[in-house]
Protein backbone atom coordinates (compact mmCIF):
# COMPACT_ATOMS: atom_id res chain seq x y z
CA UNK A 1 0.00 0.00 0.00
CA UNK A 2 1.10 3.42 -0.64
CA UNK A 3 1.31 5.94 1.57
CA UNK A 4 -0.69 8.36 -0.15
CA UNK A 5 -3.70 6.08 0.70
CA UNK A 6 -4.42 8.13 3.77
CA UNK A 7 -4.79 11.26 2.15
CA UNK A 8 -7.07 9.51 0.05
CA UNK A 9 -9.16 8.25 3.05
CA UNK A 10 -8.92 12.26 4.61
CA UNK A 11 -10.38 13.30 1.46
CA UNK A 12 -13.49 11.05 1.85
CA UNK A 13 -13.96 11.57 5.52
CA UNK A 14 -13.94 15.50 4.65
CA UNK A 15 -16.39 14.81 1.95
CA UNK A 16 -18.54 13.19 4.06
CA UNK A 17 -18.56 15.49 7.17
CA UNK A 18 -19.19 17.98 4.50
CA UNK A 19 -22.21 15.94 3.18
CA UNK A 20 -23.24 15.72 6.97
CA UNK A 21 -23.38 19.68 7.09
CA UNK A 22 -25.18 19.88 4.17
CA UNK A 23 -27.56 17.75 4.66
CA UNK A 24 -28.31 17.12 8.74
CA UNK A 25 -30.54 19.73 10.42
CA UNK A 26 -29.89 18.74 14.35
CA UNK A 27 -27.34 21.32 14.76
CA UNK A 28 -25.56 19.15 17.14
CA UNK A 29 -24.96 16.31 14.51
CA UNK A 30 -24.03 19.44 12.10
CA UNK A 31 -21.13 20.08 14.69
CA UNK A 32 -19.99 16.52 14.72
CA UNK A 33 -19.66 16.14 11.14
CA UNK A 34 -17.65 19.66 11.71
CA UNK A 35 -15.41 17.62 13.99
CA UNK A 36 -15.26 14.77 11.33
CA UNK A 37 -13.69 17.37 8.76
CA UNK A 38 -11.13 18.89 11.22
CA UNK A 39 -9.77 15.44 11.95
CA UNK A 40 -9.84 14.49 8.89
CA UNK A 41 -7.69 17.46 8.26
CA UNK A 42 -5.55 16.48 11.02
CA UNK A 43 -4.91 12.73 9.14
CA UNK A 44 -3.84 14.78 6.01
CA UNK A 45 -1.16 16.94 8.00
CA UNK A 46 0.20 13.97 10.15
CA UNK A 47 0.51 12.16 6.05
CA UNK A 48 2.42 15.38 4.84
CA UNK A 49 5.08 15.42 7.75
CA UNK A 50 5.77 12.02 7.42
CA UNK A 51 6.08 12.90 3.49
CA UNK A 52 8.79 15.21 4.42
CA UNK A 53 10.32 13.83 7.92
CA UNK A 54 9.44 16.92 9.73
CA UNK A 55 7.50 17.13 12.78
CA UNK A 56 5.72 20.32 11.94
CA UNK A 57 3.07 18.86 10.52
CA UNK A 58 2.11 17.10 13.63
CA UNK A 59 2.56 20.61 15.68
CA UNK A 60 -0.21 21.55 13.50
CA UNK A 61 -2.49 19.16 13.86
CA UNK A 62 -2.01 19.32 17.57
CA UNK A 63 -3.24 23.03 17.29
CA UNK A 64 -5.69 22.16 15.31
CA UNK A 65 -6.67 20.27 18.43
CA UNK A 66 -6.34 23.01 20.79
CA UNK A 67 -8.69 24.90 18.77
CA UNK A 68 -10.96 22.17 18.08
CA UNK A 69 -11.80 22.07 21.67
CA UNK A 70 -12.01 25.69 22.11
CA UNK A 71 -14.46 25.34 19.54
CA UNK A 72 -16.72 22.77 21.11
CA UNK A 73 -17.06 24.37 24.32
CA UNK A 74 -18.00 27.67 22.72
CA UNK A 75 -20.30 25.82 20.32
CA UNK A 76 -22.07 23.57 22.28
CA UNK A 77 -22.61 26.78 25.03
CA UNK A 78 -24.15 28.93 21.96
CA UNK A 79 -26.19 25.27 21.21
CA UNK A 80 -27.57 24.85 24.83
CA UNK A 81 -28.30 29.05 24.91
CA UNK A 82 -29.93 28.35 21.41
CA UNK A 83 -31.79 25.53 22.78
CA UNK A 84 -33.19 27.34 25.81
CA UNK A 85 -34.80 30.03 24.25
CA UNK A 86 -36.12 28.29 21.52
CA UNK A 87 -36.75 24.73 22.80
CA UNK A 88 -35.44 23.22 19.50
CA UNK A 89 -32.15 22.15 18.50
CA UNK A 90 -32.80 22.49 14.67
CA UNK A 91 -30.77 24.56 12.34
CA UNK A 92 -34.27 25.42 10.21
CA UNK A 93 -36.06 27.07 13.37
CA UNK A 94 -33.04 29.83 13.69
CA UNK A 95 -33.85 31.86 11.15
CA UNK A 96 -34.32 35.50 12.63
CA UNK A 97 -31.72 37.15 10.76
CA UNK A 98 -33.50 35.91 7.39
CA UNK A 99 -36.40 38.39 7.75
CA UNK B 1 4.44 -17.43 9.06
CA UNK B 2 7.49 -16.64 7.62
CA UNK B 3 5.18 -14.72 4.95
CA UNK B 4 4.37 -12.67 8.13
CA UNK B 5 8.40 -12.32 9.56
CA UNK B 6 9.26 -11.22 5.85
CA UNK B 7 6.51 -8.52 5.75
CA UNK B 8 7.89 -7.41 9.30
CA UNK B 9 11.07 -7.58 8.01
CA UNK B 10 10.38 -5.42 5.17
CA UNK B 11 8.32 -3.16 6.85
CA UNK B 12 11.42 -2.72 9.29
CA UNK B 13 14.07 -2.16 6.53
CA UNK B 14 11.40 0.13 4.79
CA UNK B 15 11.19 1.91 7.98
CA UNK B 16 14.99 2.04 8.51
CA UNK B 17 15.76 2.78 4.85
CA UNK B 18 14.15 6.28 5.00
CA UNK B 19 12.31 6.70 1.84
CA UNK B 20 8.50 5.04 1.53
CA UNK B 21 7.15 4.06 -1.50
CA UNK B 22 4.75 0.76 0.20
CA UNK B 23 4.10 0.18 3.53
CA UNK B 24 4.59 -3.11 5.50
CA UNK B 25 2.03 -5.78 5.37
CA UNK B 26 0.91 -4.89 8.87
CA UNK B 27 0.11 -1.14 8.69
CA UNK B 28 -1.45 -2.11 4.92
CA UNK B 29 -3.62 -4.57 7.01
CA UNK B 30 -4.37 -1.71 9.85
CA UNK B 31 -4.87 0.60 7.35
CA UNK B 32 -7.86 -1.31 5.14
CA UNK B 33 -9.46 -2.33 7.76
CA UNK B 34 -9.42 0.89 9.88
CA UNK B 35 -10.56 3.01 6.68
CA UNK B 36 -13.43 0.66 6.02
CA UNK B 37 -14.50 1.36 9.52
CA UNK B 38 -13.94 4.84 9.45
CA UNK B 39 -15.96 5.14 6.18
CA UNK B 40 -18.67 3.36 7.74
CA UNK B 41 -18.73 5.21 11.18
CA UNK B 42 -18.68 8.50 8.69
CA UNK B 43 -22.21 7.41 7.04
CA UNK B 44 -23.14 6.35 10.35
CA UNK B 45 -22.55 9.46 11.72
CA UNK B 46 -24.41 11.32 8.32
CA UNK B 47 -27.38 8.51 8.33
CA UNK B 48 -28.33 7.49 11.91
CA UNK B 49 -31.56 8.73 13.08
CA UNK B 50 -30.54 9.02 16.77
CA UNK B 51 -27.82 11.85 18.27
CA UNK B 52 -26.65 9.56 20.38
CA UNK B 53 -25.60 6.72 17.50
CA UNK B 54 -24.23 9.56 15.85
CA UNK B 55 -21.64 10.55 18.33
CA UNK B 56 -20.58 7.07 18.93
CA UNK B 57 -19.66 6.52 15.03
CA UNK B 58 -18.40 9.57 15.50
CA UNK B 59 -15.51 8.18 18.39
CA UNK B 60 -15.34 4.90 16.41
CA UNK B 61 -14.10 7.11 13.37
CA UNK B 62 -12.06 9.10 15.87
CA UNK B 63 -10.40 5.76 17.37
CA UNK B 64 -9.39 4.67 14.14
CA UNK B 65 -7.78 7.98 12.95
CA UNK B 66 -5.78 7.32 16.29
CA UNK B 67 -4.62 4.35 15.19
CA UNK B 68 -3.63 5.70 12.13
CA UNK B 69 -1.83 8.81 13.58
CA UNK B 70 0.64 6.14 15.74
CA UNK B 71 1.41 3.72 12.76
CA UNK B 72 2.49 7.25 11.01
CA UNK B 73 5.13 7.48 13.56
CA UNK B 74 2.49 10.67 15.48
CA UNK B 75 2.42 8.34 18.57
CA UNK B 76 1.80 11.48 20.80
CA UNK B 77 -1.00 12.58 18.59
CA UNK B 78 -2.67 9.30 18.70
CA UNK B 79 -2.47 9.46 21.75
CA UNK B 80 -4.04 13.03 22.45
CA UNK B 81 -6.32 11.94 20.06
CA UNK B 82 -7.82 9.30 22.41
CA UNK B 83 -7.82 11.39 25.39
CA UNK B 84 -8.77 14.62 24.04
CA UNK B 85 -10.96 13.75 21.40
CA UNK B 86 -12.97 10.37 22.11
CA UNK B 87 -12.45 11.48 25.31
CA UNK B 88 -13.47 15.08 26.44
CA UNK B 89 -14.81 16.37 23.54
CA UNK B 90 -17.22 13.51 22.75
CA UNK B 91 -17.77 13.12 26.13
CA UNK B 92 -18.75 16.96 25.98
CA UNK B 93 -21.38 16.28 23.39
CA UNK B 94 -22.87 13.21 24.87
CA UNK B 95 -23.28 15.83 27.97
CA UNK B 96 -25.10 17.86 25.94
CA UNK B 97 -27.36 15.52 24.02
CA UNK B 98 -28.22 14.79 27.77
CA UNK B 99 -29.05 18.30 29.01
CA UNK B 100 -31.13 19.23 25.90
CA UNK B 101 -32.78 15.78 25.66
CA UNK B 102 -34.09 14.37 22.75
CA UNK B 103 -37.43 15.22 22.05
CA UNK B 104 -38.50 15.09 18.73
CA UNK B 105 -36.78 13.43 15.70
CA UNK B 106 -35.51 15.68 13.13
CA UNK B 107 -37.60 16.82 10.42
CA UNK B 108 -37.37 15.54 6.92
CA UNK B 109 -39.12 18.16 5.18
CA UNK B 110 -36.77 20.07 2.75
CA UNK B 111 -37.02 24.11 3.40
CA UNK B 112 -35.40 24.02 0.00
CA UNK B 113 -36.36 21.82 -2.46
CA UNK B 114 -34.04 19.35 -4.13
CA UNK B 115 -31.48 20.71 -1.58
CA UNK B 116 -30.54 16.69 -0.47
CA UNK B 117 -29.29 15.44 -3.53
CA UNK B 118 -27.95 18.92 -4.67
CA UNK B 119 -25.51 18.28 -1.35
CA UNK B 120 -25.04 14.78 -2.47
CA UNK B 121 -23.98 16.21 -5.89
CA UNK B 122 -22.12 18.75 -4.25
CA UNK B 123 -20.11 16.64 -1.63
CA UNK B 124 -19.25 13.63 -4.36
CA UNK B 125 -17.94 16.07 -6.95
CA UNK B 126 -15.46 18.07 -3.95
CA UNK B 127 -14.29 14.49 -2.74
CA UNK B 128 -13.72 13.75 -6.61
CA UNK B 129 -12.02 16.99 -6.58
CA UNK B 130 -10.14 16.66 -4.06
CA UNK B 131 -8.65 13.07 -4.67
CA UNK B 132 -7.85 14.29 -8.01
CA UNK B 133 -6.18 17.03 -6.72
CA UNK B 134 -4.19 14.66 -4.13
CA UNK B 135 -3.95 11.81 -7.28
CA UNK B 136 -2.19 14.44 -9.91
CA UNK B 137 0.26 15.91 -7.46
CA UNK B 138 3.76 15.13 -7.41
CA UNK B 139 4.12 13.60 -4.19
CA UNK B 140 7.18 11.87 -4.25
CA UNK B 141 8.48 9.15 -1.99
CA UNK B 142 8.12 9.42 1.70
CA UNK B 143 10.98 10.31 3.71
CA UNK B 144 9.26 8.65 7.34
CA UNK B 145 9.52 9.97 10.83
CA UNK B 146 12.30 8.01 12.22
CA UNK B 147 15.31 10.26 12.06
CA UNK B 148 12.86 12.81 12.53
CA UNK B 149 11.89 11.47 15.97
CA UNK B 150 14.72 10.28 16.35
CA UNK B 151 16.87 13.89 16.64
CA UNK B 152 15.59 14.37 19.96
CA UNK B 153 15.18 10.28 21.57
CA UNK B 154 11.98 9.74 20.87
CA UNK B 155 8.67 11.50 19.14
CA UNK B 156 7.37 13.62 22.36
CA UNK B 157 11.08 15.37 22.85
CA UNK B 158 11.09 16.33 19.51
CA UNK B 159 7.60 17.56 19.65
CA UNK B 160 8.52 19.53 22.81
CA UNK B 161 11.44 21.33 21.20
CA UNK B 162 9.81 22.37 18.07
CA UNK B 163 6.86 23.68 20.50
CA UNK B 164 8.85 25.43 23.11
CA UNK B 165 11.11 26.65 20.06
CA UNK B 166 9.76 27.68 17.03
CA UNK B 167 6.04 27.50 18.04
CA UNK B 168 6.35 29.16 21.12
CA UNK B 169 4.42 32.07 20.27
CA UNK B 170 1.31 30.04 19.03
CA UNK B 171 1.57 27.69 21.69
CA UNK B 172 1.22 30.89 24.36
CA UNK B 173 -1.75 32.38 21.69
CA UNK B 174 -3.27 28.98 21.84
CA UNK B 175 -3.03 29.03 25.88
CA UNK B 176 -4.83 32.82 25.75
CA UNK B 177 -7.70 31.05 23.06
CA UNK B 178 -8.41 28.35 25.57
CA UNK B 179 -9.00 30.98 28.51
CA UNK B 180 -11.21 33.09 26.23
CA UNK B 181 -13.69 30.14 25.47
CA UNK B 182 -13.66 28.95 28.71
CA UNK B 183 -14.78 32.32 29.87
CA UNK B 184 -17.31 32.26 26.94
CA UNK B 185 -18.38 29.00 27.85
CA UNK B 186 -19.57 30.23 31.09
CA UNK B 187 -21.37 33.33 30.03
CA UNK B 188 -23.20 32.17 27.45
CA UNK B 189 -24.28 29.40 30.00
CA UNK B 190 -25.14 31.62 32.65
CA UNK B 191 -28.50 32.18 32.94
CA UNK B 192 -29.55 35.27 34.87
CA UNK B 193 -32.13 35.63 37.39
CA UNK B 194 -34.61 38.38 36.65
CA UNK B 195 -37.27 37.39 38.76
CA UNK B 196 -37.46 36.20 42.17
CA UNK B 197 -37.81 32.23 42.33
CA UNK B 198 -41.04 30.73 42.79
CA UNK B 199 -42.03 29.22 46.12
CA UNK B 200 -43.23 25.92 46.34
CA UNK B 201 -46.67 28.14 48.08
CA UNK B 202 -46.92 29.90 44.92
CA UNK B 203 -46.65 27.56 42.42
CA UNK B 204 -49.59 25.23 44.40
CA UNK B 205 -51.86 28.14 44.58
CA UNK B 206 -51.15 29.32 40.44
CA UNK B 207 -52.05 25.44 39.97
CA UNK B 208 -55.28 25.82 41.59
CA UNK B 209 -55.85 28.76 39.99
CA UNK B 210 -55.38 27.06 36.98
CA UNK B 211 -57.67 24.37 38.17
CA UNK B 212 -60.36 26.11 39.50
CA UNK B 213 -61.23 27.60 35.42
CA UNK B 214 -59.88 24.33 33.47
CA UNK B 215 -60.97 20.78 34.97
CA UNK B 216 -58.46 18.58 32.95
CA UNK B 217 -55.36 20.51 34.53
CA UNK B 218 -53.57 17.67 36.83
CA UNK B 219 -53.21 19.51 40.25
CA UNK B 220 -51.95 16.14 42.30
CA UNK B 221 -47.94 14.73 41.62
CA UNK B 222 -47.87 13.09 38.43
CA UNK B 223 -47.80 9.52 39.12
CA UNK B 224 -44.93 7.11 39.15
CA UNK B 225 -44.02 5.25 36.48
CA UNK B 226 -45.03 1.99 37.81
CA UNK B 227 -42.67 -0.75 38.36
CA UNK B 228 -43.74 -4.00 38.82
CA UNK B 229 -41.62 -7.48 38.92
CA UNK B 230 -41.82 -7.60 35.01
CA UNK B 231 -39.86 -4.58 34.60
CA UNK B 232 -37.54 -2.50 36.97
CA UNK B 233 -37.65 0.62 34.34
CA UNK B 234 -38.81 4.19 34.13
CA UNK B 235 -40.18 3.61 30.75
CA UNK B 236 -42.90 1.27 32.67
CA UNK B 237 -46.16 2.78 32.51
CA UNK B 238 -48.24 2.34 35.75
CA UNK B 239 -51.66 0.87 35.85
CA UNK B 240 -55.38 2.43 36.60
CA UNK B 241 -57.35 0.53 38.85
CA UNK B 242 -59.23 -0.48 35.73
CA UNK B 243 -56.15 -2.06 34.30
CA UNK B 244 -55.51 0.53 31.67
CA UNK B 245 -52.22 2.13 31.30
CA UNK B 246 -51.53 5.81 32.92
CA UNK B 247 -49.93 7.35 29.70
CA UNK B 248 -48.71 10.27 32.49
CA UNK B 249 -46.79 8.17 34.76
CA UNK B 250 -44.40 7.88 31.76
CA UNK B 251 -41.57 10.74 31.31
CA UNK B 252 -42.47 12.89 28.48
CA UNK B 253 -39.50 12.65 26.20
CA UNK B 254 -39.96 8.74 26.19
CA UNK B 255 -43.89 8.88 25.38
CA UNK B 256 -42.91 11.26 22.86
CA UNK B 257 -40.52 9.01 21.36
CA UNK B 258 -43.01 6.04 22.04
CA UNK B 259 -40.41 4.17 23.68
CA UNK B 260 -43.51 3.53 26.35
CA UNK B 261 -43.06 -0.25 27.44
CA UNK B 262 -45.96 -2.42 27.15
CA UNK B 263 -46.87 -4.93 29.85
CA UNK B 264 -48.06 -8.08 30.06
CA UNK B 265 -50.98 -9.01 31.51
CA UNK B 266 -50.35 -10.65 35.20
CA UNK B 267 -51.99 -14.02 35.25
CA UNK B 268 -55.92 -13.84 36.56
CA UNK B 269 -55.96 -16.31 39.97
CA UNK B 270 -57.93 -19.23 39.42
CA UNK B 271 -59.79 -19.63 42.17
CA UNK B 272 -58.68 -23.06 43.97
CA UNK B 273 -55.59 -21.30 44.25
CA UNK B 274 -57.00 -18.36 45.91
CA UNK B 275 -58.73 -20.77 48.12
CA UNK B 276 -55.27 -22.85 48.74
CA UNK B 277 -53.95 -20.18 50.93
CA UNK B 278 -53.54 -19.99 54.26
CA UNK B 279 -56.67 -17.61 54.84
CA UNK B 280 -54.62 -15.06 57.08
CA UNK B 281 -53.34 -13.15 53.94
CA UNK B 282 -55.37 -10.71 53.45
CA UNK B 283 -53.93 -10.15 49.69
CA UNK B 284 -55.45 -13.43 48.73
CA UNK B 285 -57.12 -11.62 45.37
CA UNK B 286 -54.27 -10.03 44.38
CA UNK B 287 -52.19 -12.12 42.09
CA UNK B 288 -51.51 -15.78 42.09
CA UNK B 289 -47.86 -15.58 41.41
CA UNK B 290 -47.25 -13.38 44.77
CA UNK B 291 -49.09 -15.66 46.87
CA UNK B 292 -47.75 -18.61 45.57
CA UNK B 293 -44.35 -16.72 46.76
CA UNK B 294 -45.50 -16.40 50.51
CA UNK B 295 -46.95 -19.49 50.65
CA UNK B 296 -43.69 -21.59 50.02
Amino acid sequence: MNPDSYLYLSAILFSLGALGVLIRRDAIVVFMCIELMLNAANLAFVTFSRMHGRLDGQIFAFFTMVVAAAEVVVGLAIIITVFRTRRSASVDDANLLKY
Amino acid sequence: MSAALLATQSAATHLLAGPVTSTGGGETFLFWVGASISVLGALGLIFSKKAVHSALCLAGVMICLALFYMAQGAVFLGVVQIVVYTGAIMMLFLFVLMLIGIDAPESLTETIRGQRWAAVLVAVLFGAILIGVFAHAKLGPFAGMDQANAAAGGNVPSLAHLLFARYFWAFEVSSAVLITSALGAMVLAHRERVTARRTQKELAADRFKRYSKDPSVIVTPMPNPGVYAQHNAVDTPALLPDGSIAQLSVNATLRAQGEVRGITPLPVPLPHEAADGDGASPAGANGSGRHEEVGA
